[in-house]
């Protein structure tokens, strides 16, 4: 029998015929006005199918994907965990997805409440007080930080800041966000033991720097043991620090940046706070700040005014970063999760992520090499593939590709740039102990397989819908849209 | 007892610390500061499922809905069908709780879909290639504004109309903070488009941006406008609303380079402003100047077609500080969300739509423009949103429709100061004859007693 998800499936303007139709509107019930006919489109190229070709297509495309129903996910720096049910029936209820952003806010006080106690929730995880929701992702959450940070250099008067000093190991998203705000990037190196080189960050922090953009744990999955030093050396020049929360999900209630010695930082409520992925969005990326940069913030933002809820911009805002009041829909399900873990339970997230993540660690290490094994990881790790490149010509792609035939999603690879071969895995809090024990089964057998029988990895994936695509032919003769 | 979304239980724990080597939790966090570890967090205490649904349902019922009230509101944000296609199929697990397609073999759903979404989005707007999209027509637009500055090496000015929605020349004017860019056209908003270009465009220009239909509802003939920005050497970008191009002709075919808009209205939920999606289509000699996610189609090594992700040197996990935005995101869903509306609808009822908006709009716009204090301008042009002159505050106004159930339109006053008790009423397929009549007699109702106070006077 050949699997459905195996077969191709055509595109939708394949499918069909002409004249078929998938839906049916009302007549129109007002008397029709002449149109314009000089301004009218002759041509409008839209699929014809009914609507039982539009489910079976896309619930046929829909078995090409895995998915975190289906099994882990480990991407690192993503935290794919399961994303609770209860967050989907609440963005159902009619009073969150029909309603509009202009009506009168009067008649839409529950959403303004919500908007205002996650704010001062954010906050209080954070321990940054200042809180826009506005951000639709985290790297809009980057850039919102650092106008912010660029605000208050500016306010003082400060004009000759110019560098942003980031880690080597930092996601790519942070220097792109400091040459979009017109900074200049200056890398700062690890040290052996995976902490940003604290000799080396103060002979590069001087008066000419805006701020250290430092995801903390770093992306190597580490602690930064020396965060309060280089929050110290950077504070000493007059800079500030900006958090990357993509890995919040490993010290969510356990520690706060705020009391690290952060100055800002933007969430992802997608990663840590359960939103889900979607394919690659819709997420969002609130920015939380010290009490006394919340003046910079972009709104509009939640207030509270007597019993009564407002959107309010902030004195100095840095402006708008996107229409109406950020990626409400996102907001209503980080607000439900943080509702369901409440003060009770919400480090045992952090907890069960790092535990996890140390067990596959502790499962995988005699057999991959983990270049920082002698220290406790947090949510994720990485492993560097270099030995079976240079023993079985096995490179991590190969690895990588194999992982799919076990049934999982493969890690994130060959990032962070510093470590040759990179396998970056994080399990996240919502795997059980047997689904680790799987994963690293097939992660050992492939090893052995690496030794035994290259080729099989160098061919796979085996039962993937495709295999391996020829992507030098996509980017050399782009094909980004059908024509027939 | 564990929090019900972690499945270990404390003998899983103890049997994974035992392989770990620690002897408890605690001992993975030792490099965590202990001055800065926390023993108590304010936050509310924790509910079940069925407390937490008892609470989110209180809260959402302090919100007027749409289901529950006729939606006149427009200015970006549109109240039309969705088909039921639309909530199913994006609701699936397979596409909600998938990312972003790094690995093409066992992501094809989500990559084909993509591929298909941007066709489609070719399609509509006359364009040769679509990324798979930005978070919403503000940012778009300032990507657009910052693709046009690239692409044309040494000009800093990027002309806006002040009919382009404020929310987003707020934001494009945000993300070009920190670049040497001049953002002129909207100092005066009273200004008709060829006055603002005969004022600012010249050798300097990279770009001119203007919404069509406006923001003000206006539809405009672009065709000159766009002949005159090319012969600047400016790029010409163009901010669809795109269930009007069910009707009217793709920017491409009157001259734009590049088409950006708020996608929300193709199947997305209004829910409050968001999430929704940013259209951006360009033509093919800016292809990889885009910024964000491409899906390209190309073969496996057996020759079967198959999708990926393509043209990734422009991006900033690859360029780093050299990439053309820093976006990471698509907002696939979304998207997603837009290739099942469109595909359901298809050719015939995309259309339909489109027109349904058109007459019910002029239908609305007449019966109102024959009330006593009331006008509309019937000779501009429009799709399915105008500009209504009142005898009173909007304010005023709209208070009396929500007696009715009614939502009011877009008090214009808020951006325009000029557009004293100026309401921009907006009408979709959504809107059944009769909401509109009742539209009608409440305008006429919410005023008639002033009147009559006033010539008793």
């Amino acid at each position: 029998m050949t699997i459905v998800a195996n077969k191709p499936e055509p595109i939708i303007f394949e499918l069909g015929s002409k004249g078929r139709e998938g839906a049916a509107l009302p007549d129109c019930d007002v008397p029709t006005t002449k149109l314009p006919n000089h301004l009218i489109r002759d041509e409008l190229n839209l699929p014809e199918v009914a609507e039982v070709d539009v489910v079976r297509h896309f619930t046929r495309l829909s078995q090409k994907n895995y998915c975190v129903d289906l099994g882990i996910y480990p991407l690192g720096s993503c935290t794919m965990k399961y994303n609770p049910k209860i967050n989907e029936v609440a963005v159902n209820i009619p009073g969150f997805a029909r309603i509009h952003p202009y009506q009168n806010h009067d008649t839409a006080q529950g959403a303004l409440q919500m908007l205002y106690e996650l704010q001062k929730m954010l906050g209080e995880i954070s321990g940054l007080p200042g809180v826009t929701l506005q951000p639709a992702a985290g790297a809009q959450g980057e850039l919102t930080g650092v106008l912010v940070i660029r605000a208050y250099h500016l306010a003082r008067g400060d004009t000759k800041r110019k560098k942003v000093l980031v880690p080597d190991s930092a996601h790519g998203t942070n220097p792109a966000t400091s040459s979009m705000s017109g900074y200049t990037v200056v890398p700062v190196k690890s040290d052996a033991r995976g902490n940003i080189d604290l000799a080396e960050l103060k002979k590069i922090a001087d008066k000419e720097t805006v701020c250290l953009m430092l995801t903390n744990p770093n992306t190597l999955g580490l602690f930064e043991e020396n965060v309060q030093e280089a929050c110290k050396v950077i504070h000493d020049v007059g800079a500030l620090v900006y958090g990357d929360g993509a890995n919040l999900n490993a010290i969510v209630g356990i520690a706060r940046p705020g009391d690290l010695g952060f100055d800002v930082m933007h969430t992802n409520l997608h990663k840590t706070f359960s939103v889900p992925h979607g394919g690659g969005g819709p997420g969002a990326g609130p920015v939380m700040v010290r009490k006394d940069l919340a003046q910079f913030l972009p709104g509009p933002i939640a207030v509270k005014r007597g019993n009564k809820y407002a959107m309010e911009m902030p004195k100095k805002t840095i402006g708008r970063v996107k229409s109406f009041f950020g990626n409400f829909l996102a907001l209503v399900r980080a607000y439900t999760y943080i509702r369901s873990y409440g003060k009770e339970h919400l480090r045992e997230i952090a907890e069960n992520a790092v535990i996890n993540a140390n067990y596959l660690l502790a499962r995988l290490k005699g057999t991959y090499y983990a270049p920082f094994a002698n220290r406790a990881c947090k949510h994720e790790f990485v492993l560097d593939g270099t030995p079976f490149k240079t023993k079985y010509g096995v490179n991590t792609l190969d690895i990588a590709k194999r992982i799919q035939d076990y049934g999982f999603y493969p890690p994130t690879i060959y990032f962070p740039l510093i470590v040759p071969e990179c396998l970056m895995i994080e399990p996240t809090e919502t795997q059980s102990k047997e689904s680790l024990d799987e994963f690293a089964d097939a992660l050992l057998k492939i090893a052995q397989e690496a030794e035994t029988d290259a080729q099989l990895l160098h061919d796979a994936p085996h039962d993937a819908p495709v295999t391996r695509l020829d992507e030098v032919r996509a980017a050399r003769e782009p094909v980004l849209c059908y024509r027939d | 007892m564990t929090h019900r979304f972690i499945p270990n239980t404390d003998a899983d724990r103890a049997a994974m610390l035992k392989t770990i080597g620690v002897a408890s939790v605690q001992d993975l966090f030792r490099d965590v500061p202990a001055s800065a570890q926390l023993t108590k967090i304010n936050l509310p205490r924790a509910l079940s499922e069925m407390e937490l649904l008892n609470e989110l349902n209180a809260m959402a019922t302090r919100n007027a809905n749409l289901n529950e009230h006729a939606c006149f509101l427009g200015a970006g944000a549109y109240n039309h069908f969705v088909p039921a296609t639309v909530p199913h199929l994006i609701f699936r697990s397979e596409f909600y709780t998938a990312y972003t397609p790094y690995q093409a073999e066992i992501s094809q759903g989500t990559l084909q879909t993509i591929f298909e979404y941007q066709s489609l989005i070719c399609n509509l707007t006359g364009m040769d290639a679509a990324n798979a999209s930005h978070y919403d027509g503000a940012t778009a637009t300032a990507e657009a504004a910052i693709l046009a500055v690239n692409a044309v090496p040494g000009r800093d000015k990027i002309i806006v109309a002040p009919t382009l929605h404020p929310e987003y020349r707020a934001t494009l004017r945000t993300y070009l903070e920190g670049q040497d860019v001049k953002i002129v056209g909207d100092e005066d908003l009273k200004l008709p488009l060829d006055a603002i270009l005969k004022k600012h465009l010249d050798d300097k220009t990279a770009g001119v941006i203007v919404q069509n239909p406006d923001f003000l509802g206006a539809y405009h003939d672009l065709k000159s406008t766009a002949d005159r920005v090319h012969a600047a050497g400016a790029l010409f970008i163009v901010n669809a609303y795109p269930i009007s191009l069910g009707l009217f002709r793709a920017p491409g075919e009157y001259g734009a380079d590049v088409v950006v808009g708020e996608g929300q209205s193709l199947g997305n939920a209004i829910a409050f402003g968001g999430p929704y999606l940013g259209i951006f289509a360009t033509k093919e000699k800016y292809i990889r100047r885009m910024a964000g996610r491409l899906v390209g189609q190309t073969v496996d090594t057996t020759g079967r077609r198959g999708f990926t992700l393509t043209l990734q040197a422009r991006e900033q996990h690859i360029r780093r500080e050299k990439a053309t935005s820093n976006i990471c995101t698509n907002q696939a869903l979304n998207a997603l969300a837009a290739c099942v509306y469109l595909s359901t609808l298809g050719k015939s009822g995309f259309k339909q739509v489109a027109e349904l908006c058109y007459h019910k709009a002029h239908y609305a716009a007449k019966k109102i423009n024959a009330l006593p204090g009331y006008r509309v301008d019937l000779k501009k042009e429009f799709f399915n949103e105008f500009v209504v002159e009142c005898p009173a505050p909007v304010s005023k106004i709209n208070a009396a429709l929500e007696s009715r159930k009614i939502i009011g339109g877009y008090d214009l006053s808020r951006d325009y100061p000029h557009m004293k008790n100026a309401m921009l009423v907006a009408v979709t397929e959504m809107n059944a004859k009769e909401q509109i009549d009742q539209l009608v007699k409440t305008l006429a109702e919410a005023t008639s007693s002033k009147r009559k106070a006033k010539s008793r006077k």
